[in-house]
């Protein structure tokens, strides 16, 4: 029998598993973003099957790591920018996790911008979800990597001199196999999106945009919003990485435009997970390495045996 | 030490095969039956630039480089470049004969390779030849190479030189090439070999009256350098996880990790940098896995953000740090012990992990083994601070230090049982962090255990992990968490993990910690044979402090005198912090030059000390107790 019983358990899952009695606490100010990426959270998780204890979401710093704190799984709030080393570890560790990671865009695009950049080339099995807002909330309203070219804050106060980041098109050359933009405005979309996301094999991407009505003030930012995949306009082939790319781009250049264009930008279901990748050149044994302290049959190799012998 | 050991140097340029060529003279002394330790001086370019590696043996135990050396095998540099336009690195094609006379004991042998270096560009040479007794045999050693196989293969007839001048069974040699070699390059090796031998042992006359010692010991030994026995530690108490970031010489363990791991089913990450790296270790343990990660310096500058969440979040990790000068960049292949507070107290908040500093090649390995019982024991942090010295040298060690059982115990975690009686918070996360932990340990769950989530936060939080400000919380989890290092120091009390040498009573003391043990042993062993009275202690244990067993060394001394390779004093600074008294007993011996001590160094040191006159070598430092 697996030491991890929570893994694969077939029952009813109950979204209000998830956030049984802490919503209601949650400190984002009123009318924040991360409310509708907490509640497309708790509702995809049915969806997939998976209960609280299969979970890890591991998150970064700032108003969106706080997610951990409102959200019932195994919850990993770690430091500024580094949810995704930590997240992929314990994915490779125990591949039977669902293992999600989350950050804001300075979390995720700033500090954490190396790490976003190799995990996306590696394509580790996970979702990376990342509270996009264009602007540093919790430090109270600074620049941020995705705040748009001009945009004037207390540290940036002739208004930034940088282009942004372009998020998607950073994904899609790194390597991630999913990139998606959804926003909090549209719950649906977010969960419908999420659900992809997490039952996608491999790295899946997704940009969510979230008005913060504090610091950026219009907090109807993202809306209206168009869902590229259902309008007729946005004539695509998301499997295509030189159409995905293209329309990446265009909805990049336009969200500073004042339009919106959300939903699936690239999909590649093809190319194997890291961690198929390790296995397949022996790097990396085919069942759960976190399953081994557990299992006491399992015989332990001495140096002794395997490795003195190069050194007499 | 007798009077019959052999210190062997071997010279060159980076990158002609010195390091493989001492590796397989160190082994065949160690077959022939002799004990063996190496010492390595490598400069930090991938090729050409002045090396060496001194391979010292004895027919009893070796415990340092010993002071300088006794025969030298000159090869000469294959890729020094313009030496007669001053090139940017200077003068290099004589350097490996120049560069190691200043070191060669009265009554030396040389060897040198007339194929490459001219005696006649080195200052004064005949003048040092008669001066110190010297016994030369210039030999075309480049020629014979090139006449019988590859001029590469110089080195093997360098070695067959020596062994002929030193009565070494070529034997020994022939067997480590046929290990080693493929075919087409075995036999021109075998024949360079046995030709260099025998036209030495024909054509010159020996003058010299060094020869191989006798072997003695009858126990199965094993060469190994102190990164080795990291990583076999590491291995053996079921560490499976390993992810790093290329840093000299921290390399060294990521390296054989990462070839052995998925020997043994386990995973090697190289990724995009060190923060990353330790992050990647805390990811792997928090899902049930022991885990390691490890740099140098300024790598290690980069985990202290991650290290910090291990202690905070009480996530098991055993980092390993392999020192070399500093600061900044340093002298990146040199060592130095110099980064010590940096492992003990970078981070933010109060430290809370365990700082061990093993002192030989074959302690490093019980020193891994316990980093990871107590870290996973305690859920806490531990560290491994070693240097450059005790990563890179290599000593025989008996096979059957290593014939110990695996340790998988993931420590301090819970059972799915156990979690079905455990308190749990109102939304269901398990009280991972509960206040009336026994030691202060709170067991831990592991993700996809049934009824077990819960949240690890870099902030501090309560019981059950969510983030929390309440005063009386923080005083409880504060105390709580520093209570493990009290529970650590009991235990590690019992294991006697500091080394004491000499007698048991004495005037004096010498203390040390990490890869000066050694050395210091030798030296207290030779100043008591010289009719001083001196104990020696070389301590390990650097958080949790070994307050006792130290306020007790020192009671029982007039005075002591710490070696440490730094020029600040940092172990003995931490000595006083810790055992808030003894300013004016403790005072240093420094050295910072990238150079190891020799034992003489040390004796000269401590004579110097107690007859209040300043360190005769320039090389090294004596600063006065405090209370002086």
């Amino acid at each position: 029998m697996s030491a991890f019983s929570a893994i694969g358990e077939e029952r009813e899952i109950d979204r209000e598993e998830f956030t049984p009695t802490l919503e209601p606490q949650a400190t984002w100010c009123p009318g924040c973003g991360d409310f509708g990426v907490l509640k497309a959270l708790k509702q995809a998780m049915p969806e997939i099957g998976r209960n609280p204890d299969e979970v890890l979401l591991v998150t970064g710093i700032g108003c969106s790591g706080k997610l951990n704190s409102y959200f019932e799984c195994y919850g990993y709030h770690s430091i500024h920018g580094r949810s995704l080393p930590i997240a992929r570890a314990a994915k490779l560790a125990n591949p039977e996790l669902e293992v999600i990671a989350a950050g804001g865009d300075g979390d995720g695009y700033g500090i954490g911008g190396n790490h976003f950049m190799h995990t996306a080339r590696e394509n580790h099995d996970m979702t990376y979800i990342v509270f996009d807002n264009e602007i540093f909330g919790l430090t109270k309203g600074q620049t941020s990597p995705t705040s748009p070219k001009g945009h004037k804050s207390k540290t940036q106060p002739h208004g930034s001199a940088k282009d942004p980041i372009r998020p998607l098109s950073l994904a899609l050359t790194s390597g991630a196999s999913y990139v998606a933009r959804t926003a909090a405005v549209n719950p649906n979309q977010a969960k419908e999106i999420l659900v992809e996301a997490m039952q996608h094999d491999g790295f899946a991407h997704v940009d969510f945009l979230t008005q913060c009505p504090t610091w950026n003030k219009d907090a109807r930012q993202y809306v209206p919003y168009t869902d590229i995949n259902d309008s007729d306009d946005y004539d695509f082939d998301p499997t295509n990485k030189t159409e995905a790319q293209a329309m990446a781009s265009e909805a990049e250049q336009s969200l500073y435009e004042g339009e919106v264009l959300t939903g699936r930008f690239y999909v590649d279901a093809d190319r194997p997970s890291y961690q198929e990748e390790k296995q397949a050149i022996g790097e990396m044994p085919e069942e759960p390495l976190a399953e081994r302290y557990f299992d006491d049959d399992y015989e332990w190799e001495r140096t002794h045996d395997m490795l003195l012998d190069r050194h007499k | 030490m007798t009077d019959h050991e052999l210190m062997w140097r071997i010279a060159g340029g980076s990158g002609d095969g010195i390091a493989s060529t001492s590796q397989n003279f160190a082994k065949a002394l160690m077959r022939a039956g002799l004990h063996v330790f190496t010492h390595r001086h490598y400069p930090s370019r991938i090729r050409g630039g002045h090396t060496y590696t001194e391979v010292r043996a004895d027919s009893e135990p070796v415990r340092s480089r010993g002071d300088g050396f006794n025969c030298l095998l000159a090869l000469g540099d294959s890729f020094a470049r313009n030496p007669k336009e001053g090139a940017y690195y200077g003068d290099e094609e004589v350097k490996p004969l120049a560069e190691n006379l200043d070191e060669l004991n009265d009554g030396g042998v040389i060897v040198y390779d007339t194929g490459l270096l001219d005696a006649e560009d080195i200052p004064n040479f005949e003048e040092r030849i008669e001066e110190n007794d010297w016994h030369v045999y210039p030999i075309n050693l480049r020629e014979i190479a090139r006449d019988h196989g590859r001029e590469v293969m110089r080195n093997t007839a360098g070695v067959g030189a020596t062994a002929a001048l030193l009565g070494i069974d070529l034997q020994y040699f022939e067997d480590l090439m046929a290990e080693s070699m493929p075919e087409e390059i075995l036999e021109p090796n075998k024949e360079i070999l046995h030709y260099t031998h025998d036209m030495v042992q024909e054509e010159f006359e020996f003058t010299h009256d060094l020869r191989v010692p006798e072997g003695s010991h009858d126990e199965e030994q094993v060469l190994l350098s102190g990164s080795d026995t990291i990583a076999y530690g590491a291995i053996d108490e079921g560490c499976r996880f390993i992810a790093g970031y290329p840093m000299t010489p921290w390399t060294e363990v990521f390296t054989i990790m990462s070839q052995a791991l998925p020997e043994v089913g386990g995973i090697s990450e190289q990724v995009e940098d060190e923060i990353a790296a330790a992050a990647l270790a805390l990811g792997a343990s928090h899902a049930g896995v022991k885990a390691m990660s490890g740099s140098s310096g300024g790598g290690f500058a980069l985990m202290s953000e991650p290290l910090g969440l291990a202690e905070m979040s009480e996530t098991p990790v055993v980092l390993v740090e392999a020192m070399r000068a500093g600061p900044s960049t340093g002298l990146p292949t040199k060592p130095e012990q110099a980064d010590l507070e940096h492992v003990l107290y970078t981070s933010q908040g109060d430290s809370n992990r365990v700082v061990l500093a093993p002192g030989t090649v074959a302690e490093a390995y019980e020193q891994s083994r316990l980093a990871f019982q107590l870290a996973y024991g305690y859920n806490i942090p531990a560290i491994l601070l070693y240097d450059q010295k005790i990563g890179g040298e290599l000593m025989n060690v008996p096979a059957s230090h290593f014939d110990r059982e695996p340790n998988p115990d993931l420590g301090a975690v819970t059972t799915e049982a156990e979690l079905q009686d455990a308190p749990h918070g109102p939304g269901g996360k398990f009280h991972r962090y509960r206040y009336d932990a026994e030691d202060g340990v709170s067991p831990r769950s592991i993700p996809g255990q049934k009824d077990g989530h819960f949240l690890v936060t870099g902030n501090e939080h309560n019981p059950a992990g969510h983030i929390d400000e309440d005063p009386t919380n923080r005083v409880t989890q504060v105390e709580r968490r520093a209570s493990k290092l009290d529970a650590i120091r009991e235990f590690l009390d019992d294991q006697g993990t500091q080394t004491h040498m000499g007698p048991d009573e004495a005037d004096y003391g010498l203390i040390t910690f990490g890869s000066q043990q050694g050395t210091v042993a030798e030296a207290v062993d030779r100043l008591n044979d010289a009719g001083h009275s001196v104990k020696g202690i070389g301590v390990s244990d650097m958080m949790p402090y070994p307050v006792e067993e130290m306020t007790e060394f020192l009671e029982s001394v007039d005075e002591a005198l710490v070696v440490e390779m730094n020029s600040s004093g940092q172990f003995r600074g931490l000595t006083q912090k810790e055992l808030g008294r003894f300013g004016g007993k403790l005072s240093s011996l420094l050295k910072y030059n990238g150079e190891p001590f020799e034992p003489a160094e040390i004796v000269a040191g401590f004579e110097a000390s107690i007859e209040g006159q300043d360190v005769p070598e320039q090389q090294t430092t004596y600063v006065p107790a405090a209370g002086d």
